[in-house]
């Protein structure tokens, strides 16, 4: 039991994270609540299921393309969707309420409601420190970790990274230093959707894929972004693992616990908001000027 | 004795011709309202009638929603908690203790009215972003607890066989349509008064307003209750007409709903809210009706609100409303686009 907590909190954790982390992104460089940001997630996870069980790629390939593939989207319907209506907040807002209904029904229309498994990639289990590990799970994490790292790296190491913080600590004065500020989105609105086809990707095995299972992680990424405090990837990451295991504790320890899951998560969200209205690490933003 | 019934009709006639149609925007509510009013007259069919009385239903909540985000900018993602405590009070009251909806719609709507003063109190900390996504987690709670405790609330069911308010559809329909007409010309009241100002006041700028001496908490919490009042209202005339209450009544798409309806007519103005569940939610049941289009009629919903949204990112009624009046330069009242001076002060307006 103890290490079934330890290990599902810590893969669940660190999917959210890079789901929170990409939203988190958006939010602090074009202030967008991008609620059709798990809805990447999920067209990810199925075009891993339909590449693999149905055009019989590799796991490897697979991965890529279908990484690939939801960037590529997540531009095209920045560019047609979101930008015309860039200067309008509501209008984004449902927008992007809009974009999320259109994957989930798009996807029930091509694969039909039921419940899809995907094959686990790698078979086998490995024991750590006498806690038992599936090799599928150890890979989620290996990719977790090494996606994880690398936005780091991108975002304190590279001149790129420098004008997505900038943008996202000032619009105005990072357009008045020269940056395009424009170009900064659409980039930081690419990146973060590959964060969410990776995270897609690399859970899909892990779970049964559905059209309505972009839902429950959205709930469980905003109430981890509210956590750790829009616009901050410090807090996204700490928040991510804070809900993660907060969540198995509830379904493993409390008796009704699945259903209370998504309650618990939330109320420890809500609680944090009253001690701390800007989260944990978040970012007391200025009044927008 | 003749001079006291010709007044009153004057004075109706003198408000009807001053206040009605004086301008398009106005003539064109009072059109729709007494066509409402007219429907049974024309058309008994049960599926129509249906279909207006759950828009009327879901016109009062997206309406409600607008007095909160619209005017005070307290944008909720969980506006369905209302919605869902004000039919859960009404039926449970109904189902467990047997008492008559007409009092327990009243109650249902006072529990809501409570549920939006104390989700109200923990937001008054947050503002923008984070006040939407946190407002997401109560109804999400709720569910939660409600599911822990089946034998009182039904679980995932829900509980069916709550009493209707009256047998008759044509006696529901007049009963919806009234209270929609009611509840949101009150709304609209509410938005235009002083309270509505001090509302649009604190949207733009708390801290300004605060200074001016407006105690901003009580106003925020006022939003918080009226609106929540409105919604409960919704959700216990919705329980009692379809007589199922359920969880779904608290889903998160429900909530996603009130905020489609309310920006897609426009909001901060309660007859946009409207204006979107009229076009929006019969259009999904027509839909519904041709069989080819059935399955595909969330993803058209999606695609229309899309594309309206391209063209009129304010919403549909503030692009109808300005295609039809102008604003005065000098003293901001509307006027018929068609005029070329203004009614009251005769600027002129181009």
């Amino acid at each position: 039991m103890l290490q079934d907590i330890l290990v599902t909190g810590l893969v669940n954790g660190g999917v959210y994270a890079l789901l929170a982390i990409g939203f988190s992104l958006i939010f602090g460089v074009a202030r967008i609540v991008n609620i059709a940001h798990t809805g990447f997630y999920m067209v990810s996870a199925y075009l891993l299921y339909t590449l693999l069980n149905l055009a019989r790629l590799n796991f490897f390939l697979s991965f890529l393309l279908a990484v690939a593939a939801v960037t590529l989207l997540s531009v095209i319907c920045y560019k047609l969707v979101i930008e015309p209506v860039r200067q309008h907040e509501a209008a984004v807002l449902i927008a992007t309420i809009a974009l999320g209904l259109i994957f989930q029904e798009s996807l029930l229309r091509i694969f039909g409601g039921h419940f899809r498994g995907n094959p686990a990639i790698l078979e086998g289990a490995v024991e750590i420190a006498g806690v038992s590990v599936s090799y599928q799970q150890l890979l989620t994490l290996a990719v977790v970790a090494v996606v994880l790292i690398a936005t780091w790296l991108l975002l304190h190491h590279t001149r790129l990274g420098l004008a997505i913080r900038a943008t996202a600590n000032d619009l105005e004065v990072a357009n008045l230093m020269g940056m395009n500020v424009h170009r900064v989105a659409m980039l930081t609105v690419a990146i973060s959707a590959m964060l969410a086809a990776v995270a897609g990707a690399v859970v899909a095995p892990l779970i049964v894929v559905d059209p309505f299972m972009w839902l429950s992680p959205l709930i469980t990424v905003l109430a981890v972004v509210v956590l750790g405090g829009l616009g901050s990837i410090k807090g996204s990451m700490i928040g991510a693992f804070i809900i993660g295991y907060a969540e198995v504790l509830t379904v493993f320890l409390v008796p009704t616990g699945a259903f209370l899951k998504g309650a618990v998560s939330l109320s420890i969200m809500v609680i944090v908001l009253l001690l701390r209205p800007e989260g944990l690490f978040g970012v007391a933003f200025e009044e927008e000027r | 004795m003749r001079r006291y019934t010709v007044v009153p009709a004057r004075r109706l006639g003198f408000l009807v011709r001053k206040e009605i149609l004086v301008l398009p925007s106005r003539t064109l509510v009072g059109v729709f309202s007494l066509g409402l009013i007219l429907l049974p007259w024309f058309s008994n069919d049960p599926y129509l009638l249906r279909v207006v009385i759950l828009s009327s239903i879901f016109a009062i909540y997206a309406a409600s929603w607008d007095l909160l985000a619209g005017y005070s900018g307290q944008v909720s993602f969980g506006h369905a908690l209302f919605f869902g405590v004000g039919g859960y009070g009404s039926a449970l009251l109904n189902y467990h203790l047997g008492w008559t909806p007409w009092l327990t719609i009243v109650i249902g709507a006072g529990v809501a009215m409570v549920a939006g003063f104390l989700v109200g109190i923990p937001c008054l900390r947050l503002r923008g972003s984070y006040l939407s996504l946190a407002t997401l987690a109560f109804p999400l709670i709720l569910t939660g607890l409600l599911f822990t405790i089946p034998e009182l609330s039904g679980g995932e069911l829900g509980i069916s066989g709550i009493r209707p308010l009256v047998r008759s559809r044509v006696g529901y329909y007049y009963i919806a349509v009234g209270a929609m007409l009611a509840v949101c010309f009150a709304l609209w009241k509410i938005g235009n008064s002083n309270t509505g100002l001090i509302l649009h006041a604190i949207r733009e700028d708390e801290v300004a307003v605060r200074a001016s001496g407006i105690n901003t908490v009580r106003y925020r919490l006022l939003a918080f209750s009226l609106s929540a009042l409105g919604a409960g209202f919704a959700g216990a005339l919705f329980a009692h007409f379809i007589r199922v209450i359920g969880p779904s009544t608290l889903e998160v798409a429900l909530s996603f709903q009130a905020v489609i309806w309310g920006i897609f007519g426009g909001v901060a103005s309660i007859y946009g809210p409207v204006a979107g569940v009229f076009v929006l939610y019969p259009l999904t049941e027509a839909m519904s009706l041709v069989r080819e289009l059935s399955e595909y009629r969330l993803l058209i919903f999606a695609i229309v609100v899309l594309l309206v949204l391209l063209f009129m990112p304010e919403g549909v009624a503030p692009w109808v409303r300005d295609k039809l009046e102008i604003r005065c330069p000098r003293c901001k009242v509307r006027n018929v686009v068609t005029r070329a001076t203004c009614h009251i002060c005769e600027a002129p307006l181009r």
